[in-house]
Protein backbone atom coordinates (compact mmCIF):
# COMPACT_ATOMS: atom_id res chain seq x y z
CA UNK A 1 0.00 0.00 0.00
CA UNK A 2 2.80 2.38 -0.13
CA UNK A 3 2.35 3.51 -4.01
CA UNK A 4 -0.23 5.76 -4.78
CA UNK A 5 -3.65 4.95 -6.27
CA UNK A 6 -3.25 7.71 -9.09
CA UNK A 7 0.08 8.95 -10.26
CA UNK A 8 0.31 11.93 -11.72
CA UNK A 9 4.22 13.04 -13.55
CA UNK A 10 4.31 16.45 -15.75
CA UNK A 11 0.99 16.22 -17.15
CA UNK A 12 0.83 18.71 -19.96
CA UNK A 13 -2.15 19.49 -22.04
CA UNK A 14 -2.70 21.54 -25.38
CA UNK A 15 -5.04 22.73 -27.59
CA UNK A 16 -4.49 23.12 -31.18
CA UNK A 17 -6.75 25.66 -32.64
CA UNK A 18 -6.57 26.81 -36.59
CA UNK A 19 -4.64 29.92 -35.88
CA UNK A 20 -2.82 29.08 -32.20
CA UNK A 21 -1.84 26.48 -29.52
CA UNK A 22 -3.38 27.04 -26.42
CA UNK A 23 -2.04 25.64 -23.40
CA UNK A 24 -4.43 24.45 -20.91
CA UNK A 25 -2.41 22.68 -18.38
CA UNK A 26 1.18 22.61 -18.18
CA UNK A 27 3.36 20.74 -16.00
CA UNK A 28 1.30 18.96 -13.27
CA UNK A 29 1.92 16.30 -11.11
CA UNK A 30 0.10 15.30 -7.95
CA UNK A 31 -0.70 11.88 -6.23
CA UNK A 32 -3.96 10.31 -4.91
CA UNK A 33 -4.33 7.76 -2.44
CA UNK A 34 -6.55 5.03 -2.00
CA UNK A 35 -9.80 6.29 -0.06
CA UNK A 36 -8.11 10.30 -0.43
CA UNK A 37 -10.76 13.16 -0.91
CA UNK A 38 -8.07 15.75 -3.21
CA UNK A 39 -10.00 18.80 -4.15
CA UNK A 40 -8.48 20.77 -7.24
CA UNK A 41 -9.35 24.28 -7.07
CA UNK A 42 -9.13 27.06 -9.58
CA UNK A 43 -11.25 29.82 -11.50
CA UNK A 44 -13.05 29.61 -14.80
CA UNK A 45 -10.39 28.24 -17.69
CA UNK A 46 -7.93 27.37 -14.92
CA UNK A 47 -7.72 24.05 -16.75
CA UNK A 48 -9.02 21.61 -14.14
CA UNK A 49 -11.89 20.16 -15.65
CA UNK A 50 -9.14 19.58 -18.83
CA UNK A 51 -7.32 17.80 -16.50
CA UNK A 52 -9.45 14.83 -15.18
CA UNK A 53 -10.91 14.37 -18.67
CA UNK A 54 -7.15 14.40 -19.98
CA UNK A 55 -6.67 11.54 -17.55
CA UNK A 56 -9.39 9.50 -18.53
CA UNK A 57 -8.63 9.90 -22.18
CA UNK A 58 -12.47 12.21 -23.11
CA UNK A 59 -10.60 15.21 -24.70
CA UNK A 60 -11.63 17.26 -27.68
CA UNK A 61 -9.82 15.84 -30.85
CA UNK A 62 -7.97 18.66 -31.22
CA UNK A 63 -5.95 17.94 -27.51
CA UNK A 64 -2.70 16.98 -27.34
CA UNK A 65 -1.31 15.26 -24.01
CA UNK A 66 1.08 14.51 -22.82
CA UNK A 67 3.31 12.95 -19.26
CA UNK A 68 2.28 9.67 -17.36
CA UNK A 69 -0.81 9.46 -15.39
CA UNK A 70 -0.21 5.67 -13.66
CA UNK A 71 -2.97 3.59 -12.24
CA UNK A 72 -2.09 1.47 -9.95
CA UNK A 73 -3.06 -1.98 -10.22
CA UNK A 74 -5.38 -3.38 -7.96
CA UNK A 75 -5.90 -7.96 -7.67
CA UNK A 76 -4.32 -9.83 -10.99
CA UNK A 77 -4.36 -6.70 -12.76
CA UNK A 78 -1.29 -4.86 -13.64
CA UNK A 79 -0.49 -0.90 -13.54
CA UNK A 80 -2.47 1.02 -16.22
CA UNK A 81 -0.85 3.91 -18.11
CA UNK A 82 -3.71 6.02 -18.88
CA UNK A 83 -2.25 8.46 -20.86
CA UNK A 84 -0.91 5.85 -23.50
CA UNK A 85 -3.58 3.06 -22.75
CA UNK A 86 -5.55 1.60 -25.79
CA UNK A 87 -9.15 3.19 -25.95
CA UNK A 88 -10.66 -0.73 -25.51
CA UNK A 89 -8.65 -0.50 -22.01
CA UNK A 90 -9.43 2.51 -21.21
CA UNK A 91 -13.47 1.51 -22.02
CA UNK A 92 -12.91 -0.51 -19.46
CA UNK A 93 -11.58 2.01 -16.61
CA UNK A 94 -13.95 3.91 -17.13
CA UNK A 95 -17.02 3.68 -15.14
CA UNK A 96 -15.79 0.61 -13.48
CA UNK A 97 -12.36 1.87 -11.43
CA UNK A 98 -12.64 5.63 -12.43
CA UNK A 99 -16.06 6.76 -12.45
CA UNK A 100 -17.49 10.51 -12.70
CA UNK A 101 -20.36 13.04 -11.98
CA UNK A 102 -20.83 15.86 -14.26
CA UNK A 103 -21.64 19.31 -12.86
CA UNK A 104 -25.46 19.59 -14.52
CA UNK A 105 -27.49 16.62 -13.46
CA UNK A 106 -30.67 18.11 -15.46
CA UNK A 107 -28.16 17.31 -19.01
CA UNK A 108 -25.97 14.12 -17.81
CA UNK A 109 -29.00 11.44 -17.83
CA UNK A 110 -30.12 10.56 -21.39
CA UNK A 111 -34.02 11.80 -21.76
CA UNK A 112 -35.36 9.25 -23.67
CA UNK A 113 -33.75 6.46 -21.58
CA UNK A 114 -35.57 5.27 -18.06
CA UNK A 115 -33.50 5.11 -15.31
CA UNK A 116 -33.46 1.62 -14.48
CA UNK A 117 -32.32 1.51 -18.41
CA UNK A 118 -29.13 3.28 -18.00
CA UNK A 119 -28.00 2.17 -14.44
CA UNK A 120 -28.86 -1.15 -15.74
CA UNK A 121 -26.47 -0.86 -18.74
CA UNK A 122 -23.34 0.15 -16.97
CA UNK A 123 -23.51 -2.61 -14.10
CA UNK A 124 -24.13 -5.30 -17.07
CA UNK A 125 -21.34 -4.01 -19.19
CA UNK A 126 -19.03 -3.71 -16.47
CA UNK A 127 -19.51 -6.10 -13.84
CA UNK A 128 -21.25 -8.77 -16.12
CA UNK A 129 -24.47 -9.25 -14.14
CA UNK A 130 -27.77 -10.40 -15.64
CA UNK A 131 -30.68 -8.18 -16.04
CA UNK A 132 -32.40 -9.05 -13.25
CA UNK A 133 -29.23 -8.84 -10.94
CA UNK A 134 -28.56 -5.48 -12.26
CA UNK A 135 -31.87 -4.65 -11.97
CA UNK A 136 -31.60 -5.10 -8.02
CA UNK A 137 -27.97 -3.52 -7.62
CA UNK A 138 -29.57 -0.34 -9.24
CA UNK A 139 -32.11 -0.85 -6.69
CA UNK A 140 -29.93 -0.89 -3.43
CA UNK A 141 -28.13 1.66 -5.01
CA UNK A 142 -30.81 4.24 -5.51
CA UNK A 143 -31.85 3.21 -1.78
CA UNK A 144 -28.28 3.95 -0.97
CA UNK A 145 -28.60 7.43 -2.25
CA UNK A 146 -31.71 7.67 -0.34
CA UNK A 147 -34.13 8.03 -3.20
CA UNK A 148 -37.51 6.87 -1.55
CA UNK A 149 -39.34 4.12 -3.63
CA UNK A 150 -36.30 2.98 -5.41
CA UNK A 151 -38.32 0.34 -6.85
CA UNK A 152 -40.93 2.25 -8.49
CA UNK A 153 -38.93 5.16 -9.02
CA UNK A 154 -36.27 3.28 -11.26
CA UNK A 155 -38.81 3.40 -13.78
CA UNK A 156 -39.05 6.77 -14.33
CA UNK A 157 -38.04 9.11 -17.18
CA UNK A 158 -34.95 11.83 -16.13
CA UNK A 159 -37.66 14.67 -16.11
CA UNK A 160 -39.77 13.40 -13.17
CA UNK A 161 -37.15 13.66 -10.70
CA UNK A 162 -36.08 17.18 -9.43
CA UNK A 163 -32.39 18.11 -10.09
CA UNK A 164 -30.96 17.35 -6.40
CA UNK A 165 -32.78 13.74 -7.27
CA UNK A 166 -31.06 13.88 -10.36
CA UNK A 167 -27.46 14.10 -8.78
CA UNK A 168 -28.32 11.27 -6.47
CA UNK A 169 -29.29 9.20 -9.39
CA UNK A 170 -26.33 10.32 -11.17
CA UNK A 171 -23.81 9.48 -7.64
CA UNK A 172 -25.84 5.91 -7.36
CA UNK A 173 -24.58 5.40 -10.90
CA UNK A 174 -21.35 6.10 -10.36
CA UNK A 175 -20.95 4.75 -7.38
CA UNK A 176 -22.93 1.39 -8.76
CA UNK A 177 -19.45 -0.27 -10.25
CA UNK A 178 -17.72 0.89 -7.10
CA UNK A 179 -14.81 2.33 -8.71
CA UNK A 180 -11.47 2.90 -6.80
CA UNK A 181 -11.74 6.68 -8.29
CA UNK A 182 -14.97 9.29 -7.93
CA UNK A 183 -14.12 12.19 -10.08
CA UNK A 184 -16.89 14.97 -9.17
CA UNK A 185 -16.35 18.10 -11.54
CA UNK A 186 -18.59 20.85 -9.80
CA UNK A 187 -21.44 18.37 -8.48
CA UNK A 188 -22.99 20.41 -6.33
CA UNK A 189 -22.50 24.01 -8.82
CA UNK A 190 -26.16 23.47 -10.45
CA UNK A 191 -28.01 23.02 -7.32
CA UNK A 192 -29.84 24.80 -4.35
CA UNK A 193 -27.51 25.76 -1.32
CA UNK A 194 -29.53 23.93 0.73
CA UNK A 195 -29.40 20.44 -1.45
CA UNK A 196 -25.57 21.50 -1.79
CA UNK A 197 -24.66 19.98 1.43
CA UNK A 198 -26.98 17.06 1.62
CA UNK A 199 -25.47 15.88 -2.04
CA UNK A 200 -21.62 16.57 -0.49
CA UNK A 201 -22.62 14.12 2.50
CA UNK A 202 -24.25 11.46 0.74
CA UNK A 203 -21.18 11.35 -1.33
CA UNK A 204 -19.01 11.35 2.05
CA UNK A 205 -20.96 8.94 3.09
CA UNK A 206 -20.83 6.96 0.45
CA UNK A 207 -17.37 6.86 -0.24
CA UNK A 208 -16.47 6.26 3.32
CA UNK A 209 -18.17 3.01 2.67
CA UNK A 210 -16.70 1.70 -0.39
CA UNK A 211 -13.12 2.86 0.32
CA UNK A 212 -13.23 5.11 -3.13
CA UNK A 213 -10.69 8.13 -3.70
CA UNK A 214 -12.47 11.53 -4.91
CA UNK A 215 -11.22 14.47 -6.86
CA UNK A 216 -13.41 17.41 -6.74
CA UNK A 217 -13.40 20.33 -8.70
CA UNK A 218 -14.54 22.94 -7.57
CA UNK A 219 -13.88 27.01 -7.31
CA UNK A 220 -15.84 26.67 -4.12
CA UNK A 221 -13.36 26.86 -1.41
CA UNK A 222 -16.16 26.44 1.32
CA UNK A 223 -17.38 22.06 -0.23
CA UNK A 224 -13.33 21.83 -0.47
CA UNK A 225 -12.39 22.43 3.18
CA UNK A 226 -15.45 20.12 4.01
CA UNK A 227 -14.43 17.33 2.00
CA UNK A 228 -11.06 17.53 1.21
CA UNK A 229 -8.01 16.64 2.75
CA UNK A 230 -5.22 18.12 0.47
CA UNK A 231 -6.42 20.51 -2.45
CA UNK A 232 -4.33 21.71 -5.72
CA UNK A 233 -4.94 25.04 -6.54
CA UNK A 234 -4.48 26.21 -10.15
CA UNK A 235 -4.66 29.11 -12.09
CA UNK A 236 -4.13 29.20 -15.62
CA UNK A 237 -2.94 25.37 -16.76
CA UNK A 238 -0.23 25.99 -13.32
CA UNK A 239 -0.37 24.48 -10.04
CA UNK A 240 -0.39 27.67 -7.84
CA UNK A 241 -0.11 25.38 -4.59
CA UNK A 242 -0.27 22.02 -3.51
CA UNK A 243 -0.71 21.34 0.08
CA UNK A 244 -3.13 19.53 3.42
CA UNK A 245 -5.94 21.43 3.62
CA UNK A 246 -4.83 23.05 6.69
CA UNK A 247 -2.14 24.69 5.34
CA UNK A 248 -3.93 26.41 2.50
CA UNK A 249 -6.71 28.03 4.62
CA UNK A 250 -4.15 28.89 7.40
CA UNK A 251 -1.48 29.81 5.92
CA UNK A 252 -1.53 29.67 2.33
CA UNK A 253 1.99 30.24 0.45
CA UNK A 254 0.66 31.70 -2.73
CA UNK A 255 -1.08 35.23 -3.65
CA UNK A 256 -3.07 33.83 -5.65
CA UNK A 257 -4.41 31.50 -2.71
CA UNK A 258 -5.11 34.08 -0.57
CA UNK A 259 -6.87 36.16 -3.03
CA UNK A 260 -9.42 33.65 -3.58
CA UNK A 261 -9.83 33.04 0.31
CA UNK A 262 -10.56 36.93 0.12
CA UNK A 263 -12.75 36.75 -2.68
CA UNK A 264 -14.70 34.67 0.01
CA UNK A 265 -17.67 37.08 1.06
CA UNK A 266 -18.08 38.02 5.11
CA UNK A 267 -20.97 39.78 6.61
CA UNK A 268 -19.04 42.29 8.30
CA UNK A 269 -20.22 44.69 11.36
CA UNK B 1 -65.11 5.22 -13.56
CA UNK B 2 -63.32 5.75 -9.88
CA UNK B 3 -61.79 2.66 -10.57
CA UNK B 4 -60.31 3.61 -14.34
CA UNK B 5 -58.72 6.57 -12.76
CA UNK B 6 -56.79 4.69 -9.77
CA UNK B 7 -55.87 1.97 -12.63
CA UNK B 8 -54.42 4.42 -14.86
CA UNK B 9 -53.07 6.24 -11.60
CA UNK B 10 -51.20 3.08 -10.95
CA UNK B 11 -50.32 2.21 -14.36
CA UNK B 12 -48.62 6.43 -14.42
CA UNK B 13 -46.84 5.13 -11.33
CA UNK B 14 -45.54 1.49 -12.82
CA UNK B 15 -43.54 3.93 -14.98
CA UNK B 16 -44.31 2.54 -18.73
CA UNK B 17 -42.22 1.55 -21.87
CA UNK B 18 -41.96 4.62 -24.27
CA UNK B 19 -44.23 2.47 -26.71
CA UNK B 20 -46.90 1.85 -24.28
CA UNK B 21 -46.96 5.72 -22.60
CA UNK B 22 -46.66 6.96 -26.22
CA UNK B 23 -49.33 5.21 -27.29
CA UNK B 24 -51.53 5.83 -24.68
CA UNK B 25 -50.92 9.84 -25.72
CA UNK B 26 -51.92 9.05 -29.04
CA UNK B 27 -54.76 8.40 -28.29
CA UNK B 28 -55.50 11.40 -26.94
CA UNK B 29 -55.02 13.34 -30.16
CA UNK B 30 -57.95 12.74 -32.23
CA UNK B 31 -56.72 14.16 -35.32
CA UNK B 32 -53.99 11.52 -35.32
CA UNK B 33 -56.40 8.99 -33.86
CA UNK B 34 -59.11 9.74 -36.74
CA UNK B 35 -56.61 9.45 -39.39
CA UNK B 36 -55.12 6.29 -38.46
CA UNK B 37 -58.69 4.92 -38.29
CA UNK B 38 -58.95 6.42 -42.26
CA UNK B 39 -55.70 5.22 -43.26
CA UNK B 40 -56.86 2.53 -41.69
CA UNK B 41 -59.74 1.36 -43.17
CA UNK B 42 -58.09 2.77 -46.97
CA UNK B 43 -54.94 0.38 -46.32
CA UNK B 44 -57.86 -2.52 -45.66
CA UNK B 45 -60.61 -1.12 -48.65
CA UNK B 46 -56.94 -1.24 -50.77
CA UNK B 47 -56.00 -4.84 -49.99
CA UNK B 48 -59.01 -6.36 -49.86
CA UNK B 49 -61.32 -3.96 -52.00
CA UNK B 50 -60.34 -5.59 -55.53
CA UNK B 51 -60.83 -9.07 -54.81
CA UNK B 52 -64.62 -8.69 -53.54
CA UNK B 53 -65.68 -6.59 -57.08
CA UNK B 54 -67.17 -8.34 -59.75
CA UNK B 55 -64.71 -6.73 -62.10
CA UNK B 56 -61.12 -6.38 -62.76
CA UNK B 57 -58.48 -3.54 -63.23
CA UNK B 58 -57.08 -4.97 -66.42
CA UNK B 59 -60.61 -6.32 -68.71
CA UNK B 60 -61.79 -3.19 -70.89
CA UNK B 61 -65.87 -3.17 -71.74
CA UNK B 62 -66.46 -1.16 -74.66
CA UNK B 63 -69.82 -1.08 -74.01
CA UNK B 64 -69.44 0.92 -70.75
CA UNK B 65 -66.78 3.62 -71.37
CA UNK B 66 -66.69 6.75 -69.52
CA UNK B 67 -69.88 5.27 -67.48
CA UNK B 68 -70.74 8.11 -64.25
CA UNK B 69 -70.35 6.38 -60.64
CA UNK B 70 -73.08 4.62 -60.00
CA UNK B 71 -75.01 2.16 -57.98
CA UNK B 72 -77.24 0.67 -60.82
CA UNK B 73 -74.00 -0.25 -62.81
CA UNK B 74 -71.92 -1.56 -60.41
CA UNK B 75 -69.38 0.72 -61.35
CA UNK B 76 -69.14 2.74 -58.05
CA UNK B 77 -66.22 4.98 -59.38
CA UNK B 78 -67.31 4.63 -62.85
CA UNK B 79 -65.50 3.46 -65.82
CA UNK B 80 -62.29 4.85 -67.90
CA UNK B 81 -62.10 5.54 -71.78
CA UNK B 82 -61.80 2.15 -72.11
CA UNK B 83 -64.62 0.87 -69.96
CA UNK B 84 -62.31 -0.29 -67.17
CA UNK B 85 -63.75 -0.31 -63.68
CA UNK B 86 -62.09 2.73 -61.96
CA UNK B 87 -63.30 1.06 -58.45
CA UNK B 88 -61.02 -1.38 -59.16
CA UNK B 89 -58.54 0.45 -60.58
CA UNK B 90 -58.33 2.88 -58.01
CA UNK B 91 -57.84 0.88 -55.41
CA UNK B 92 -55.48 -1.42 -56.92
CA UNK B 93 -53.43 1.52 -57.41
CA UNK B 94 -53.95 2.16 -53.84
CA UNK B 95 -51.63 -1.01 -53.52
CA UNK B 96 -49.05 0.14 -55.48
CA UNK B 97 -48.81 3.98 -54.07
CA UNK B 98 -48.45 2.52 -50.56
CA UNK B 99 -46.39 -0.23 -51.19
CA UNK B 100 -44.20 2.05 -52.84
CA UNK B 101 -44.36 4.40 -49.95
CA UNK B 102 -43.98 2.23 -47.51
CA UNK B 103 -41.60 -0.16 -48.51
CA UNK B 104 -39.06 2.71 -49.76
CA UNK B 105 -39.68 4.68 -46.91
CA UNK B 106 -38.67 2.09 -44.42
CA UNK B 107 -35.53 1.36 -46.53
CA UNK B 108 -34.55 4.95 -46.80
CA UNK B 109 -35.31 5.19 -43.09
CA UNK B 110 -32.90 2.25 -42.40
CA UNK B 111 -29.92 3.54 -44.57
CA UNK B 112 -30.16 7.09 -43.40
CA UNK B 113 -30.56 6.84 -40.38
CA UNK B 114 -27.47 4.61 -39.80
CA UNK B 115 -25.35 6.04 -42.08
CA UNK B 116 -26.46 10.20 -41.24
CA UNK B 117 -26.10 9.21 -37.15
CA UNK B 118 -22.83 7.29 -38.09
CA UNK B 119 -20.96 9.82 -39.63
CA UNK B 120 -22.39 12.69 -37.60
CA UNK B 121 -21.00 10.76 -34.54
CA UNK B 122 -17.97 10.26 -35.39
CA UNK B 123 -17.33 13.62 -36.92
CA UNK B 124 -13.89 14.91 -38.27
CA UNK B 125 -12.45 13.46 -41.60
CA UNK B 126 -15.08 10.50 -41.38
CA UNK B 127 -17.58 12.78 -41.27
CA UNK B 128 -16.36 14.78 -44.27
CA UNK B 129 -15.85 11.67 -46.29
CA UNK B 130 -19.41 9.88 -45.83
CA UNK B 131 -21.14 13.06 -46.22
CA UNK B 132 -19.41 14.11 -49.84
CA UNK B 133 -20.28 10.68 -50.98
CA UNK B 134 -23.69 12.04 -50.27
CA UNK B 135 -23.05 15.32 -52.08
CA UNK B 136 -21.67 13.23 -55.07
CA UNK B 137 -24.92 10.65 -55.10
CA UNK B 138 -27.21 14.15 -54.69
CA UNK B 139 -25.22 15.57 -57.77
CA UNK B 140 -26.14 12.76 -60.04
CA UNK B 141 -29.20 13.96 -62.09
CA UNK B 142 -32.02 11.16 -60.71
CA UNK B 143 -33.74 10.94 -64.12
CA UNK B 144 -30.52 9.89 -65.62
CA UNK B 145 -29.81 7.56 -62.64
CA UNK B 146 -33.38 6.23 -63.31
CA UNK B 147 -33.04 6.06 -67.28
CA UNK B 148 -29.75 4.31 -66.90
CA UNK B 149 -31.12 1.54 -64.62
CA UNK B 150 -34.30 0.82 -66.35
CA UNK B 151 -32.37 0.26 -69.56
CA UNK B 152 -29.84 -2.49 -67.70
CA UNK B 153 -32.79 -4.13 -66.15
CA UNK B 154 -35.61 -3.28 -67.88
CA UNK B 155 -38.42 -2.30 -66.00
CA UNK B 156 -40.08 -3.78 -62.75
CA UNK B 157 -41.66 -2.93 -59.71
CA UNK B 158 -38.89 -4.09 -57.70
CA UNK B 159 -36.54 -1.50 -59.70
CA UNK B 160 -39.12 1.23 -58.76
CA UNK B 161 -38.55 0.88 -55.19
CA UNK B 162 -34.41 0.75 -55.42
CA UNK B 163 -34.35 3.64 -57.65
CA UNK B 164 -36.66 6.14 -55.37
CA UNK B 165 -34.97 4.75 -52.38
CA UNK B 166 -31.47 5.26 -53.72
CA UNK B 167 -32.20 9.43 -53.73
CA UNK B 168 -34.27 9.26 -50.59
CA UNK B 169 -31.90 8.54 -48.24
CA UNK B 170 -29.57 11.18 -49.15
CA UNK B 171 -31.88 13.79 -47.42
CA UNK B 172 -32.63 11.27 -44.13
CA UNK B 173 -29.03 11.06 -43.61
CA UNK B 174 -28.11 14.77 -43.77
CA UNK B 175 -30.95 15.54 -41.33
CA UNK B 176 -29.90 12.96 -39.29
CA UNK B 177 -26.19 14.36 -39.31
CA UNK B 178 -27.48 17.39 -38.40
CA UNK B 179 -29.34 16.35 -35.51
CA UNK B 180 -26.60 13.75 -34.42
CA UNK B 181 -24.16 16.76 -34.37
CA UNK B 182 -26.39 18.72 -31.90
CA UNK B 183 -27.49 15.74 -29.73
CA UNK B 184 -23.71 14.54 -29.43
CA UNK B 185 -22.67 17.64 -27.80
CA UNK B 186 -24.86 16.74 -24.80
CA UNK B 187 -23.21 16.34 -21.07
CA UNK B 188 -25.65 12.65 -21.25
CA UNK B 189 -23.22 11.42 -24.39
CA UNK B 190 -20.16 12.28 -22.13
CA UNK B 191 -21.49 10.94 -19.20
CA UNK B 192 -22.13 7.59 -21.10
CA UNK B 193 -18.45 7.54 -22.66
CA UNK B 194 -17.58 8.18 -18.78
CA UNK B 195 -19.49 4.65 -17.93
CA UNK B 196 -16.95 3.25 -20.77
CA UNK B 197 -19.91 3.31 -23.38
CA UNK B 198 -18.49 2.08 -26.95
CA UNK B 199 -19.09 3.79 -30.06
CA UNK B 200 -21.94 1.48 -31.39
CA UNK B 201 -23.23 1.50 -27.97
CA UNK B 202 -23.35 4.64 -28.21
CA UNK B 203 -25.23 5.35 -31.36
CA UNK B 204 -27.76 2.66 -30.68
CA UNK B 205 -28.39 3.70 -27.13
CA UNK B 206 -28.34 6.75 -26.60
CA UNK B 207 -28.38 8.95 -29.95
CA UNK B 208 -30.91 7.03 -31.96
CA UNK B 209 -33.70 7.28 -29.55
CA UNK B 210 -33.65 10.86 -29.18
CA UNK B 211 -33.50 11.21 -33.38
CA UNK B 212 -36.95 9.20 -33.00
CA UNK B 213 -39.33 12.42 -32.61
CA UNK B 214 -37.78 13.84 -36.00
CA UNK B 215 -37.13 11.12 -37.85
CA UNK B 216 -40.94 10.05 -37.28
CA UNK B 217 -42.18 13.11 -38.71
CA UNK B 218 -39.67 13.39 -41.60
CA UNK B 219 -40.85 9.77 -42.26
CA UNK B 220 -44.66 10.72 -42.58
CA UNK B 221 -43.03 13.61 -44.87
CA UNK B 222 -41.24 11.63 -46.71
CA UNK B 223 -43.83 8.66 -47.35
CA UNK B 224 -46.63 11.19 -49.78
CA UNK B 225 -43.39 12.41 -50.98
CA UNK B 226 -42.33 9.29 -52.54
CA UNK B 227 -45.94 8.23 -53.44
CA UNK B 228 -45.66 11.79 -55.55
CA UNK B 229 -42.28 11.08 -57.03
CA UNK B 230 -43.51 7.74 -58.29
CA UNK B 231 -46.34 9.00 -60.10
CA UNK B 232 -44.20 11.35 -61.79
CA UNK B 233 -41.54 8.74 -62.72
CA UNK B 234 -45.15 6.43 -64.01
CA UNK B 235 -45.86 9.70 -65.48
CA UNK B 236 -42.48 9.53 -67.57
CA UNK B 237 -43.38 5.47 -68.42
CA UNK B 238 -40.54 4.79 -66.24
CA UNK B 239 -43.10 3.69 -63.05
CA UNK B 240 -45.87 1.80 -63.25
CA UNK B 241 -46.74 0.53 -66.72
CA UNK B 242 -50.49 -0.02 -67.87
CA UNK B 243 -52.73 -2.28 -67.74
CA UNK B 244 -51.49 -1.84 -63.93
CA UNK B 245 -51.67 1.27 -62.01
CA UNK B 246 -50.95 3.79 -59.02
CA UNK B 247 -52.92 6.53 -57.99
CA UNK B 248 -50.45 8.95 -59.49
CA UNK B 249 -50.70 7.45 -62.96
CA UNK B 250 -54.67 7.59 -62.47
CA UNK B 251 -54.58 11.25 -61.51
CA UNK B 252 -52.38 11.96 -64.48
CA UNK B 253 -55.23 9.71 -66.77
CA UNK B 254 -57.55 11.65 -65.20
CA UNK B 255 -56.53 15.13 -66.27
CA UNK B 256 -56.11 14.60 -69.92
CA UNK B 257 -59.99 13.24 -69.73
CA UNK B 258 -61.35 16.46 -66.94
CA UNK B 259 -63.68 17.68 -69.15
CA UNK B 260 -65.34 14.42 -70.26
CA UNK B 261 -65.03 12.31 -67.19
CA UNK B 262 -63.98 14.55 -63.80
CA UNK B 263 -64.90 11.51 -61.93
CA UNK B 264 -61.50 9.85 -63.39
CA UNK B 265 -59.25 12.62 -61.88
CA UNK B 266 -61.63 13.70 -58.83
CA UNK B 267 -61.92 10.16 -57.33
CA UNK B 268 -58.15 9.14 -57.33
CA UNK B 269 -56.98 12.48 -56.19
CA UNK B 270 -60.02 12.09 -53.04
CA UNK B 271 -57.77 9.02 -52.18
CA UNK B 272 -54.55 9.96 -52.54
CA UNK B 273 -55.27 13.69 -50.46
CA UNK B 274 -56.54 12.07 -48.06
CA UNK B 275 -53.80 9.22 -47.38
CA UNK B 276 -51.10 12.20 -47.60
CA UNK B 277 -53.36 14.18 -44.81
CA UNK B 278 -53.40 11.12 -42.66
CA UNK B 279 -49.89 10.38 -42.76
CA UNK B 280 -49.10 14.09 -41.82
CA UNK B 281 -51.54 13.74 -39.13
CA UNK B 282 -50.51 10.85 -37.76
CA UNK B 283 -46.33 12.07 -37.92
CA UNK B 284 -47.56 15.22 -35.89
CA UNK B 285 -49.26 13.46 -33.41
CA UNK B 286 -46.49 11.17 -33.28
CA UNK B 287 -44.12 13.63 -32.44
CA UNK B 288 -46.02 14.73 -29.78
CA UNK B 289 -46.37 11.55 -28.22
CA UNK B 290 -42.53 10.22 -28.60
CA UNK B 291 -41.71 13.74 -26.50
CA UNK B 292 -40.90 12.12 -23.16
CA UNK B 293 -41.12 15.70 -21.81
CA UNK B 294 -44.41 16.08 -22.60
CA UNK B 295 -46.43 13.20 -20.39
Amino acid sequence: MSRPLLEVRNLKIDFETHDAVVDAVHALDFTLERGEALGIVGESGSGKSQTVLGLIGLLAPNAKISGTATLTGSGKQGDIELLSAKPRILRKVRGARIAMIFQDPMTALNPHLKISTQMIEVLRAHRGMGRREAMQAAIDMLEAVRIPEAARRIKYYPHQFSGGMRQRVMIAMALSCEPEILIADEPTTALDVTVQAEILDLIDELRARTHTALILITHDLGVIAGQCSRALVMRRGDLVEHGPIEQIFRAPEAQYTRDLLAAIPRLEG
Amino acid sequence: MISRKRDSLENAARGNSLGRDAWRRLKANRAAMASLVLLGLITLAVVVGPWLSPFNYYSQDYDAIWTAPSWASGHFFGTDAVGRDLFVRTLNGGRISLMVGIVTTFVSLIIGVTYGATSGYLGGRTDNLMMRIVDILYSLPFMFFVILLVVFFGRNLLLLFAAIGAVSWLDMARIVRGQTLSIKQQPYIEAARMAGAGTPGIIARHIVPNLLGLVVVYVTLTIPQVILFESFLSYLGLGVQPPATSWGALINDGTSEMSVAPWLLIIPSIFLAVTLFCFNFIGDGLRDALDPKDR
